[in-house]
């Protein structure tokens, strides 16, 4: 079994080492991907929840005496990522149109991409984590820089800048919480460092959390280090938006869980007004902002922003049923955000613009497009049902158990909400709703794949929604009692 | 064995070949830079053979150690002639372009002898101990190197080039040689080794003079490691002169340049007086040096420029570590992060000599829509730019994560703070290139032809980038 989940990760690699050298791309990528999705479920449904703990463990010695190995393995919580990894993965190659230009460095950018996040969440040892995740920067780079569109170097070099940027700062935190525990015991090993930390062996300070946050929260577009994402997002062809924004964004909250939870409890709870006011500003001005946007595809990069808060706002809660809320909702806004950008580019393919004053009524020349839209809305604005729902009610429900200081904070959330239905359902009107334009009337209907690749990204979202405990009971074997 | 048989091997393998080259009438010339890495690579495996330092008490001893720092850069020195040496078939329709030849391939032989003599230098200069030996080596490797930079002498930048390195490389000797004559008119010894002793019998009114010896001796090192602001040759130097040659100087030279650096501050730490000092002058030096590579590399499109001021910028990461000489770790951190910057500085070089050959000019454009031209040769530059930023899995990496973890440890929190910014413009600068590959349209269609020498190298430093990066305790291990 350990064997599978080394092959969740070298299977993208080893299908971007046959498009190099001459295999038909799509098919290899698709066929990665399929194997993937069965490998994540195989291991979804083989790791034993009673015994709990890391699972499927391997481990190669790299610095041996640097104390970093490089050591995969897995629990609940790494689970439920790889499989929101892997389904994305697998819709995000489905949706993908046919490519005119250099069709195999676009596949290879999008499985480096894949096998980048499903390493790090896979890591145990804490500079792999970091490692994989910049896997993806170059491939990001050129996917939005050659078939994105819009002003789309612009935003291609925003935002390898600041994640560049934002990378180094969390390195910089990374070696100072190495430094930080006594010599010779130094180790970036998630397990020792939760031991070491449980067991009271070493004290990191308060300033090396900090840094952490300001690292990984550039890399999630904590508010206010979040500019690069909504361009990034907007320009990047569909596939590209999918993963980044589905997945890859979620390393920099999966990375807090993990790190910043067991290690800094206290000063996480010391600077939580810090956290909260980015939280505010994420949920608030993002929000309103979004509502002032004129375009699909900005909404939706402002709006994956703005959904972030509510993650946040669950690790801030600092109690189980909010991390698990966090836990959940970065599944379900995995895969509706997602769903959000496959149908995104598909209207893009469809009509050349994204522009609300454009269009209108697109529901009568493509009825199928715009039921699964209702149904990403939906799920993006936390319709009951939806895994968002779930997710954003036990984050509510764990941050008033807090304390005082949560009060603003749960209110601004609530009011989110409405703001997410304002936005989400006026984006829906605009295009959808409403007399048609005479030049959309001959417009196709989603084709089959894309259907199929956006109902594989609602399933899991719905199932979620009826059965958190799906999610939940594998997410609780990984977080303290 | 004795540790000079390598570099006695070397010259005589320059000697026999410049034999050879005389008495030999093929027109074509690329035998004699396949013998020449031939011969270097025994040599390379002679190295790994058991070799004992000059007996202590031997007048050798006074001049030559043998320890891991040595041992360590001479093989390096030894790969990064081989590579150089390879990188000279390619290159020679430019050197047939601008020799004046009497006969078909006349005076082009040399080019691919004379990095011997250079590389036979630099490796005496890395096991030196000895002010008088470090000179003499130094004069042995920089004056091959002027004939080197020089050699296109129907290229006017070729030319400049030549004369601007003399000049300054000229102005650089008198410094080192002023300095040495300071140092020991106050100590009485030239060698580094007896230096922290006789240092501790001065009078403290003899430490002024001294400081101003080892200033004078610090500015002729910085001028070889390209340190701002002794940086100023570099660009126009790296641009003009042949890019064997460039890629020569901007690796194994550097490395020797450091190797000196290091012997000098190691043997003055014991010295507190002077290490506190050294250490203010060092710490500014790799701030000023940093700042400076890495803002003036933004807005550059030669891409032989980029690189110069590139390595301005890696001179600048590598003064972190030797700042923090005081961590266990320094050394081994220097010296892994030289090892990947071999590999992936030699590697653009050696994309780009065949992407220059192949549009016709060293200008970032002409890598435009090199993705589609050769997919091969694109993935080796994107490897390069991709290690020189620093993206993990890539010894460049590895190596800024070493020197980072050193430099902190030492407690130089702004440098690392600095060097957090300067990697941020490092990724745009590099990136650059990496756009220009896979953005931009190309000028002219039609695949790049890629030879077997040059494909051969390509693995070869490929996959050097990434076994450091991603399993780099072999390397690391050598080094303590």
């Amino acid at each position: 079994m350990s064997l599978l989940l080394i092959l969740t990760i070298l299977l993208p690699l080893a299908a971007s080492l046959l498009i190099m050298v001459g295999a038909d791309p799509r098919r290899a990528a698709l066929g990665a991907a399929v194997a993937n999705l069965a490998a994540s479920l195989v291991l979804f449904f083989g790791y034993d929840r009673v015994t709990g703990g890391w699972q499927f463990l391997s481990e190669w010695k790299i610095l041996p005496k640097l104390g970093i190995n490089m050591t995969l393995g897995a629990d609940g919580l790494t689970l439920v990522m790889i499989l929101l990894a892997t389904v994305v993965t697998l819709s995000a190659l489905w949706v993908a149109p046919k490519v005119e230009k250099n069709e195999g460095l676009y596949y290879v950018c999008l499985l480096f991409i894949s096998a980048g996040v499903i390493g790090a969440f896979a890591s145990i040892d804490v500079l792999f984590l970091y490692s994989f995740h910049e896997l993806a920067l170059i491939p990001t780079f050129i996917l939005i820089g050659v078939w994105g569109s819009g002003d789309r170097q612009a935003a291609a070099w925003k935002a390898t800048i600041y994640l560049g940027l934002g990378s180094f700062v969390l390195l910089i935190g990374l070696i100072a919480l190495y430094l930080s525990i006594p010599a010779g015991m130094r180790t970036l090993d998630l397990r020792q460092l939760d031991q070491m930390a449980a067991t009271g062996a070493f004290h990191p300070s308060a300033w090396i959390y900090l840094i952490l946050l300001v690292g990984f929260g550039s890399l999630v577009s904590l508010f206010p280090f979040h500019s690069w994402a909504p361009p990034a997002y907007a320009c990047a062809p569909a596939p590209a938006a999918m993963l980044h924004a589905g997945v890859l964004k979620k390393f920099g909250l999966y990375g807090l869980i993990r790190i910043a939870l067991p290690l800094f409890p206290e000063a996480m709870n010391d600077l939580n007004g810090l956290l909260l006011l980015a939280v505010i500003g994420n949920i608030l001005y993002i929000g309103y902002v979004t509502v002032s946007q004129k375009r699909l595809d900005w909404t939706i990069g402002y709006s994956s922003v703005m959904h972030m808060g509510y993650i946040f706002m669950g690790l801030a809660a600092l109690n189980m049923i909010g991390v698990s809320g966090a836990a959940l909702l970065m599944f379900a806004h995995g895969l509706s955000v997602a769903a959000a950008f496959a149908l995104c580019g598909e209207i893009r393919r469809r009509t050349g613009t994204l522009d609300y004053s454009e269009l209108g009524g697109l529901a009568k020349a493509t009825p199928v497009l715009g039921l699964l839209f209702g149904f990403a809305a939906m799920a993006s604005v936390g319709l009951p049902g939806f895994a968002n729902f779930a997710g954003e009610v036990l984050v509510f429900f764990g941050a008033a158990a807090y304390g005082p200081l949560m009060i603003v904070p749960v209110i601004v959330g609530v009011w989110g909400v409405v703001i997410s239905a304002i936005y989400m359902l006026r984006a829906y009107r605009n295009i959808f709703w409403g007399p048609i334009a005479q030049r959309w009337e001959g417009l196709t209907d989603i084709s089959c794949s894309a259907k199929w690749a956006v109902i594989l990204l609602l399933v899991p979202l719905m199932v979620a929604g009826f059965y958190p405990q799906f999610i939940l009971k594998m997410v609780g074997t990984a977080l303290p009692r | 064995m004795n540790t000079l048989s390598l570099e006695i091997a070397v010259v005589a393998l320059g000697i026999v070949l410049l034999l050879v080259e005389a008495y030999s009438d093929r027109s074509n010339k690329n035998y004699l830079s396949y013998l020449g890495a031939a011969g270097l690579f025994g040599v390379l495996v002679l190295s790994f053979f058991p070799m004992h330092a000059p007996a202590a008490g031997t007048p050798a001893s006074a001049f030559i150690t043998q320890d891991i720092l040595s041992v360590f850069f001479v093989r390096f020195t030894l790969i990064a002639t081989i590579v150089t040496l390879l990188m000279i078939p390619g290159y020679r329709p430019v050197l047939e372009r601008y020799l004046p030849a009497e006969r078909a391939g006349g005076g082009i032989g040399e080019f691919s002898i004379l990095p011997l003599f250079v590389c036979a230098g630099l490796m005496w200069m890395v096991s030196s101990v000895n002010f008088i030996m470090i000179f003499v080596s130094l004069e042995l490797a920089t004056i091959t190197l002027y004939i080197l930079a020089t050699y296109l002498r129907q290229n006017t930048a070729s030319l400049e080039a030549g004369t601007k390195f003399l000049i300054l490389g000229a102005l650089s000797t008198g410094f080192i040689v002023y300095g040495i004559s300071w140092i020991f008119g106050t100590t009485g010894t030239t060698n580094l080794l007896a230096l922290p002793a006789a240092i501790s019998t001065l009078p403290a009114s003899a430490i002024t003079p001294l400081l101003f010896g080892i200033a004078m001796v610090l500015v002729a090192l910085s001028f070889k490691i390209s340190a701002f602001p002794f940086q100023f040759w570099v660009p126009d130097v790296y641009q003009g002169a042949p890019t064997p040659v460039t890629s020569y100087l901007s690796v194994a030279s550097k490395a020797a340049g450091f190797v000196v650096l290091i012997r000098l501050l190691a043997a003055l730490g014991t010295v507190p007086v002077i290490s506190h000092k050294l250490q203010v002058v060092i710490t500014l030096l790799a701030a000023l040096t940093l700042i400076f590579g890495n803002f003036a590399a933004i807005p550059q499109t030669n891409m032989k420029r980029l690189l110069g001021y590139s390595s301005i910028a890696h001179a600048g990461y590598l003064l972190m570590g030797v700042a923090s000489l005081g961590s266990r770790l320094a050394i081994p951190a220097i010296g892994f992060y030289l090892a990947g910057y071999l590999a992936m500085t030699m590697l653009s070089f050696v994309v780009l000599t065949v992407v220059s050959e192949a549009t016709g000019g060293d200008e970032i454009s002409r890598f435009n829509g090199l993705g589609r031209r050769s997919p091969l040769l694109a993935g080796a530059m994107l490897l390069a730019a991709a290690s020189l930023a620093g993206i993990p899995f890539t010894a460049g990496f590895i190596g800024k994560l070493l020197i980072f973890e050193v430099a902190f440890n030492q407690g130089h929190y702004g440098l690392v703070m600095l060097g957090c910014v300067t990697v941020a413009a490092g990724f745009y600068y590099y990136f650059k290139v990496i756009r220009a590959m896979y953005w931009q349209q190309p000028a002219e269609e039609g695949p790049i032809p890629v030879s077997f020498t040059v494909k051969l190298l390509i693995a070869f430093l490929g996959a050097g980038i990434l076994a450091f990066g991603i399993y780099p305790a072999p390397i690391l291990a050598t080094l303590r």
